[in-house]
């Protein structure tokens, strides 16, 4: 199958998660990503391993980040390496950064400088927090961002402390805005040649996914939100919605009809709170009464009442039922990607489907270097 | 400023988030967004929440989640409304459902139909759980995906239970991912469909975990103390203060035990047990910081170069020279003169952040410009 992105070059000077997460997705859409790395140790993410698991010398985590991809090693400080990589940079589509400020130009790889060697390409540029203001040289991490921005006060009970999200969630998400960004300006390149810069930052990123919550806060007298005392899921969502205990695990009981629920449970009592007003004001309440009554019988059974009811619920799996379930397996989500006869890893796929088909690409995260030679020679470097 | 998608024109038939979401980042990025809405209710997020939370009388979520859009009311039953949907399909770039697997064909607006007269459309479909398997008609809801999908492990400490993220993060994310398959079908220039569902969107978000956990078939750990990442060494967490909490990242355990002078930290001095010991040796942290304000500890921490933050709440936020530097907020304005505070696009253009002062549309208030707009308007293979 022929992808949307085929016949695009990219250039990933990122490293770590924000940048790389936007370079894979490009790839898996059949752009030809390019990592340039330092020689003798690359993206620092190689050598940052989560649980200490490796597969030939780079870490799992690099290698769920940047399978399919080549590696062009340069030593940005060398006058002879860096006029390679202009070169390079001239011929190609896209480049993406995330250098502190100040970096790219000191190395005139700015966008100004870029842009008169190739004034078509797209340039993308990752930051922490924009590239003005107190916090733009303060360092762009994940949690940190979480931190400032208010989201860790959106999970949990209200009698937890502040709850992070656990999972990187400000680098993934504005790896995917600067996805987004690029191939606006691919878009727009199509019709007026012209290329143009792309930034993105954690905390944009991280800021536009509260997008909801905020708009809600900003015009009702900047009054917080409460975490609810009981199944804590949403601040802004009245009862039931949440996750319960049960007496062999949980259940999930989403938005509805808070009669019909209580009529299949079985569950009498709440019978006053009969308005979605009176279902936020009381949920504590309401939700503490579901509580007991839900602990009272296994998933199993409540499942088995609620869903002819056609009330939104569900059981609560782990990674390990989630995987044994069909309705995974039927996804097809997973892919093993190889490097010659030292890395045979499974990982996941590009969550899109291109005209009814999925996106497998069983290629590896590439050695540090491998592609130097032939990209050279490929591009008359 | 030139938007990077203007003379794009989307027809969009989705409703709550995860459609709308997407269609509302195209329209930031330029393109024109027609919102086709039920001649009746219109998108159920208009009222489906508590009256509390309304801004003009429709709920602040459909405020934040549809302005810059224009608003198209239409019964696809009457033959005259159904004519006018297909001259619009016929004229458009793009065009995304989230209907249940089936309604579009019934309507007769499914891709194989569409692309006959629009060869160089871009057909955008979003999902719960893809058309197969047995979940594809489960309630493509988002507590519910994120319960189904293992996220609910990955947050908060071990003996919290489950904990979901506190948002509808599978709706943002699979609007997010169409965006992506979306506009990478425009750059190509060929006639395309894109699906998405909320399923492999929230897979994609745990790829991390999710391959770890394919390598060793292990559970997810959280930990007890002080939890943030259920992967990550100590000291990587929020930490409570005299005055409120304090965010630590990666870091040395040994620079923090000099730095503050915390005798019982010095006995965990060998890096590769940061992990393994990551609980007790958050405890000691936990305990030492919160003998002291926040300001107190960032007043040590930041000349050290430990990565550190305060944790902010959206009042704290909001007012702090660090978010008004990137003009985030702006407000938006509808046709009623009705004002409101929101969120703007996250990405900037040589160096430009895309503001718009447009608010969300009240129910057809498109409608008769955009029938009149129609009926002049040639079908889309003519214009080019």
């Amino acid at each position: 199958m022929k992808l949307p992105l085929e016949g695009l070059t990219v250039l990933e000077f990122s490293q770590y998660l924000a940048g790389p997460y936007a370079g894979l997705r490009l790839a898996d859409l059949g752009a030809r990503v390019i990592k340039v790395e330092r020689p003798g140790a690359g993206d620092a993410c190689r050598k940052s391993a989560t649980k200490n698991l490796w597969a030939d010398g780079d870490s799992v985590l690099f290698h769920t980040i940047n399978r399919n991809k080549e590696s062009f090693t340069a030593n940005l400080k060398d006058p002879d390496d860096l006029e390679r990589v202009r070169r390079l940079v001239a011929q190609a589509d896209v480049m993406t950064h995330n250098f502190r400020p100040g970096i790219m130009d000191r190395l005139g790889l700015d966008y100004d400088s870029v842009y008169e060697l190739n004034p078509s390409i797209v340039y993308g540029e990752v930051s922490g927090y924009g590239e003005s203001g107190p916090w733009r040289d303060r360092p762009g991490q994940d949690l940190l961002a979480q931190s400032v921005s208010g989201l860790t006060w959106l999970s949990n009970t209200a009698d937890k402390p502040p709850t992070p999200f656990g999972i990187a969630v400000a680098d993934m998400l504005c790896g995917t805005h600067l996805a987004q960004g690029i191939l606006a300006a691919l878009v727009q390149r199509r019709r007026s040649g012209q290329g143009s810069k792309v930034s993105v930052s954690l905390l944009e990123s991280i800021l536009d996914l509260q997008f909801e919550g905020l708009t809600v806060f900003l015009n009702q007298g900047q009054q917080l939100p409460q975490r609810s005392a009981v199944a804590g899921a949403h601040v802004y969502l009245g009862a039931p919605y949440g996750i319960y205990p049960t007496a062999d695990g949980h259940i999930a009981l989403s938005m509805g009809s808070l009669e019909t629920l209580c009529r299949a449970l079985g569950c009498t009592g709440l019978e006053t709170f009969d308005t979605p007003q009176a279902q936020f004001d009381h949920r504590d309440h309401i939700k503490a009464h579901l509580s007991e009554h839900l602990r009272t019988q296994t998933t199993r059974h409540w499942l088995s009442v609620l869903e002819p009811e056609g009330y939104w619920c569900s059981d609560v799996l782990d990674h390990q039922r989630l995987t044994e379930e069909e309705a995974y397996q039927v996804l097809e989500m997973e892919q093993t990607v190889s490097r010659g006869d030292t890395v045979s890893l499974r990982t996941t796929r590009c969550p899109i489907r291109i005209n009814g088909e999925k996106l497998f690409s069983s290629r590896a995260a590439p050695v540090l270097g491998d592609s130097t030679e032939s990209i050279t020679k490929e591009f008359s470097l | 400023m030139t938007r990077p998608l203007e003379g794009i024109r989307v027809l969009d038939f989705t409703q709550f988030l995860a459609g709308p979401v997407a269609t509302l980042r195209l329209s930031d990025l330029g393109a024109r967004v027609i919102k086709v809405e039920h001649h009746e209710q219109g998108d159920l997020t208009r009222k489906i929440y508590a009256p509390q939370l309304n801004l003009d009388g429709v709920s602040a979520f459909f405020q934040a989640i549809n302005r810059n859009k224009e608003s198209l009311r239409v019964n696809l039953k009457n033959a005259e409304d159904y004519a006018l949907i297909s001259r619009l399909v016929a004229a458009s770039d793009v065009v995304v459902h989230n209907f249940r697997p089936g309604v579009m064909n019934r309507l007769g607006l499914d891709y194989d139909t569409l692309k006959s007269s629009n060869p160089t459309l871009v057909y955008g479909e979003i999902s719960g759980y893809g058309a197969d398997g047995p979940w594809r008609h489960k309630p493509g809801q988002d507590l519910l995906v994120q319960a189904l999908s293992g996220l609910t492990q990955l947050s908060g400490a071990e003996s919290d239970g489950p904990v979901p993220m506190g948002l509808a993060i599978a709706d943002y994310l699979a609007g997010s991912q169409l965006v992506q398959g979306v506009l990478a079908a425009l750059v190509s220039g060929e006639g395309t469909r894109v699906e998405v569902s909320m399923l492999e969107a929230i897979l994609d978000f745990q790829f991390e975990p999710l391959t770890l956990f394919y390598q060793d078939g292990e559970p997810v750990s959280r930990g007890e103390q002080n939890p943030a990442h259920s992967l990550v060494a100590a000291p990587y967490g929020l930490y409570q203060t005299q005055n409120g909490y304090l965010a630590l990242a990666m870091g040395s355990i040994t620079a923090l035990a000099e730095l503050f002078a915390c005798e019982p930290l010095k006995a965990y001095a060998d890096p590769s047990r940061w992990f393994e010991l990551r609980d007790p040796i958050k405890k000691i942290l936990a305990e030492h910081l919160n003998t002291q304000t926040t300001e107190h500890w960032l007043g040590i921490l930041e000349p050290a170069d430990i990565w550190c933050a305060p944790v902010l709440n959206w009042r704290e936020l909001v007012e702090h020279d660090g978010i008004k530097a990137l003009s985030m907020l702006q407000s938006v304005t509808n046709s009623r003169g009705f004002e409101y505070q929101t969120t703007r696009c996250p990405i900037r253009f040589n160096n430009e952040p895309l503001t718009s002062s447009l608010a969300a549309p009240a129910l057809g208030e498109h409608s008769d410009a955009i029938k009149q707009e129609s009926v002049k308007e040639a079908p889309h293979g003519a214009q080019r």
